[in-house]
């Protein structure tokens, strides 16, 4: 065999090469890196934040709450980055009347302390920064919205958050997750336009969102608040959907809901639907084996 | 990572109820504070002034009615005819006494011109001058006015702005207007919420700056639905707006180009004045889906567009006010935004302006100042003649069925992709929601750093119409500010304004000479004491409105003015020492 047809081994491409980088990455990276990717995006494109002092209040207080609250309740300081998702994810979809800051401020706390004191066997049941803004809609609706504008409505800043939004779910292995709500949602919201005799895109247009954005690759993937098993996790995204769109017939019909309902139709699915069937995954597991937490736990919002 | 353990660790369950007592706590603060201040302020009991209606006293049974356009776009025409209530003062025959100029928009609804008959009463002369059947097939609905001498004759000529073509009336004798339009070269279709005049080139004629909404699109009769905005935070695909040169010979050029200040950002406002300080009169503009634009103006060869901190927020632009807010002696800017409980904060925006020394405008709105519901039209004032000024801020878009609201379907439709809300028949039909809709007016009392509460309640202010454009005036001649509102679609309103008697005032009728007659663009800095306050004469502010030409200034307790000094538009500095004070002063400028 000569040189010339001695074989040679296949040199992968850039794109399998860098799969395979991503595949070596902690998956908590990922995911922090995605959320600083949306934080960069909104802020220097389109200055979403609304002010720094919000993003720094926001971290700040998530930060040490989440030190204080785990030093005090495990005896040890945990790693930070959840935290750190959660005050960037409550800074962009938090926005308050005028210029206060006492949203973040109990928003951060909110969201890092309802691990701590909302647990059943040892896991905590609702997303951080889902609870901490649906708590904040509900109870505090005359000082507090949710984002609900787009990127600048800008076609091209959507392909680049979705394109690295689903490499990054699926690298992290909860693709299925947000690709199951993504279909029941696009499903159930043709059905409900059509039998309701609405046009369908408008309909389906909000998943194109920061808020849905947020709400897809941080708070419903959470792997530390999912049920356990691909297809249970699939069920239940598909009953989150099916509580988005609950809530939106009866906002078409004019059901009086409060304005939180109306205004955060997905966050307020998931503060329904998510701890319950967190909390009923939880019970069927035996008792003797308390559920453990994944490990590695990829962070979540 | 592990940095030290707690010697005696209680319980988990322990732990657990620890750490809820701060968690409740948070929960229940967190609804405390929605409740909004923990103390009532005194000063919100005791304004110093209170309002009026005196809209049936006065005779002004002025009702806007809004436009009707092409059928194709009737699921969204409650939004797109949702403005054309505009107001504007001015003294159509030099009686001394303030005028009052409505606009409608419905094909045949009448404009109307209220002379001011001194007596607390107007009557209706609009007809008879020839400025009232304006709204016709072919030719547009009247969406707002400006007065100003263009010809500098010494009588108010009008610009009548419209969902289609402009108007242009000469002020033929104060009774009688001809409409010279096309020989002025103003025969443009432009569909336009607003007009100012000002001198840019300081050459002693008032200009023209209109400013543009939909672009040239005939609204009754499209070819296209694809006519709305393309994202609801940066659309650049409005109508342009239009400079005007007043070449002197009754005739106007459009300069637009040449100088540099063809936004097709979707304006709803604009308002001029020397914001940083070189002697030039800039534009600022209010737009709605992007960010505010201020046109720092270049010795009037042309304007360059700058950021001065303004693009950092991307709201919905609705008027621009100016005026004085801390007595700094700089005429700062309030710019109005929407706010829906629970759905949206865009808040206003107090932006101070720091540009003779920083560059740059400062937004310090907070609190109740900030959140006005969907705020219209705004305007300063010195209601109680303290020395600072209050803000009068109209509000409420559309008030239909109260059962029904349409913000859901607009939380719907403001998060899709642009190319779809641009097609104004892919968005949810209206129906007959509301919009935020029975929204009460916002008066602001300034409490200087204690900041600014809001005492419509306390003053009488009271109605839920949806209202657009405020002007302000002294009606009576009798150093009172007298707040007129027209409404969208429904009646328009006057407060008359009764201050605290125990305060002096002064107000000041400016007459140009080398500048132009009606003062437009002049500026006049009050000093008394350690007191500063500045003014500026008015050719369009608010929104789809203008103000008294005249300007009216609260001395407080001060029964002496130090003295005034005037910038007039020509660059000639006029200063007048201790003027008279409790009435109001006609100065002209020198001729030299």
């Amino acid at each position: 065999m000569s040189d010339a047809t001695r074989a040679i081994p296949a040199q992968p491409n850039a794109i399998v090469r860098s799969w395979q980088l991503g595949r070596k990455i902690d998956p908590r990276y990922l995911i922090a890196g995605l959320i600083t990717l949306v934080l960069l995006v909104a802020q220097f494109r389109y200055h979403l934040v609304g002010g720094y002092q919000r993003l720094v209040v926001a971290l700040a207080v998530c930060t040490a709450a989440e030190a204080v609250l785990s030093w005090f309740d495990r005896g040890k300081v945990v790693n930070l980055q959840s935290a750190y998702i959660s005050g960037i994810s409550l800074t962009l979809l938090t926005k308050p009347q005028g210029a206060a800051l006492w949203p973040f401020v109990i928003g951060g706390f909110l969201a890092i302390s309802s691990k701590y004191v909302v647990r059943y066997r040892d896991n905590h049941l609702f997303n951080p920064t889902n609870f901490a803004i649906c708590a904040l809609l509900l109870i505090a609706p005359d000082h507090v919205s949710v984002l609900s504008h787009q990127f600048g409505n800008d076609l091209a800043t959507n392909l680049v958050i979705w394109t690295f939004g689903l490499i990054i779910v699926a690298r992290v292995g909860v693709v299925h997750v947000t690709v199951a709500y993504l279909a029941a949602f696009l499903l159930l919201s043709t059905v409900r336009a059509t039998v309701m005799g609405q046009p369908v895109l408008p309909e389906i247009a909000p998943v194109t969102g920061p808020m849905y954005q947020l709400f897809l690759f941080f708070m419903i993937t959470d792997p530390r608040t999912i049920v356990r098993g691909k297809r249970p996790q699939m069920v239940v995204a598909v009953i989150i959907a099916v509580a988005d769109q609950l809530i939106r017939v009866a906002s078409d019909t004019g059901v009086p809901l409060p304005t939180a309902f109306n205004a955060a139709p997905p966050l307020l699915a998931l503060f329904i639907v998510g701890p319950i069937a967190k909390w009923l995954d939880l019970r069927r597991a035996a008792p003797a084996s308390r559920v453990p937490a994944p490990a590695p736990a990829p962070a979540s919002a | 990572m592990s940095v030290s353990t707690l010697p005696h660790r209680p319980r988990p369950a322990v732990r657990r109820a620890v750490m809820a007592i701060p968690f409740v706590a948070a929960l229940l603060i967190a609804a405390r504070l929605d409740r909004g201040p923990f103390r009532s302020s005194a000063d919100a009991a005791h304004p110093g002034f209170a309002f009026q209606d005196a809209t049936a006293a006065a005779g002004i049974g002025f009702v806007h009615r809004r436009a009707s356009f092409d059928p194709r776009i009737a699921g969204i025409e409650p939004h797109v005819a949702g403005v054309g209530a505009g107001v504007s003062v001015t003294d159509v025959d030099g009686d001394g006494w303030p005028d009052l100029y409505f606009t409608n928009s419905r094909f045949g609804a009448p404009n109307a011109l209220y002379r001011n008959r001194g007596d607390g009463t107007f009557t209706d002369v609009a007809a008879a001058a020839g400025l009232a059947d304006l709204n016709a097939p072919g030719e547009g609905v009247s969406m707002g006015a400006v007065w100003g001498d263009m010809d500098n004759d010494g009588r108010e000529d009008v610009l009548v702005y419209r969902y289609g073509y402009l108007s242009l009336f000469r002020n033929v004798d104060g009774k009688r207007f001809v409409d010279v339009t096309a020989q002025a070269g103003l025969h443009r279709w432009i569909n336009s919420n607003g007009a100012i005049w000002l001198d840019y080139d300081r050459d002693g004629l008032l200009d023209l700056y209109v400013t543009a909404y939909f672009r040239d699109v005939d609204l009754w009769h499209l070819t296209t639905t694809r006519i709305m905005h393309d994202s609801f935070e940066y659309a650049t695909n409005g109508g342009k707006n239009l400079l005007f040169h007043n070449l002197g010979n009754g005739r106007f050029e459009d300069v637009t180009d040449r100088m540099g200040v063809g936004s097709t950002r979707w304006t709803l406002a604009a308002a001029s004045a020397d914001f940083d300080g070189d002697g030039w009169p800039d534009i600022y503009l209010a737009n709605d889906y992007g960010p505010e634009e201020l046109y720092l103006n270049d010795h009037g060869k042309k304007f360059t567009l700058t950021t001065a901190g303004l693009e950092a927020e991307s709201k919905s632009g609705m008027s621009v006010a100016l005026g004085d807010a801390f007595n700094r002696g700089r005429l700062d800017a309030f710019v109005t935004n929407i706010s829906e409980r629970g759905y949206i904060f865009q808040n206003n925006n107090l932006r101070l302006n720091d540009m003779p020394d920083g560059r740059r405008f400062r937004n310090v709105a907070e609190g109740a100042i900030a959140d006005a519901g969907w705020a219209w039209g705004a305007q300063f004032g010195d209601f109680n003649n303290d020395g600072a000024n209050e803000l009068f801020v109209a509000n409420g878009f559309i008030s239909a069925d109260k059962g029904k609201s349409y913000w859901y379907a607009m939380s719907k439709i403001a998060g899709a992709n642009g190319a779809l809300f641009e097609d104004a028949s892919s968005w949810p039909a209206f129906g007959n929601a509301s919009l935020s809709g029975y929204e009460p007016s916002r008066v602001y009392l300034n409490r200087g750093v204690a900041g600014w509460i809001d005492v419509a309640s306390t003053v009488g202010a009271t109605d839920l119409y949806d209202g657009r454009a405020v002007a302000l005036a002294d009606l009576s001649n009798r150093g009172a500010v007298d707040v007129v509102v027209a409404n969208q679609n429904q009646p328009a309103i006057l407060y008359r304004d009764f201050p605290d008697s125990a305060n002096h005032w002064i107000g000041l009728h400016l007459v140009g000479t080398r500048s132009n007659r009606s003062a437009i663009g002049a500026e006049v800095l009050l000093e008394t004491g350690d007191v500063r306050q500045r003014r500026v004469v008015d050719g369009g502010s608010g929104f789809a409105s203008q103000n008294d030409r005249r300007l009216h200034f609260g001395l407080g307790s001060h029964e002496w003015v130090d003295r005034l000094v005037i910038s007039w538009p020509s660059g000639t500095r006029q200063v007048v020492t201790r003027p008279a004070i409790d009435r109001i002063l006609t100065v002209t400028e020198p001729e030299r």
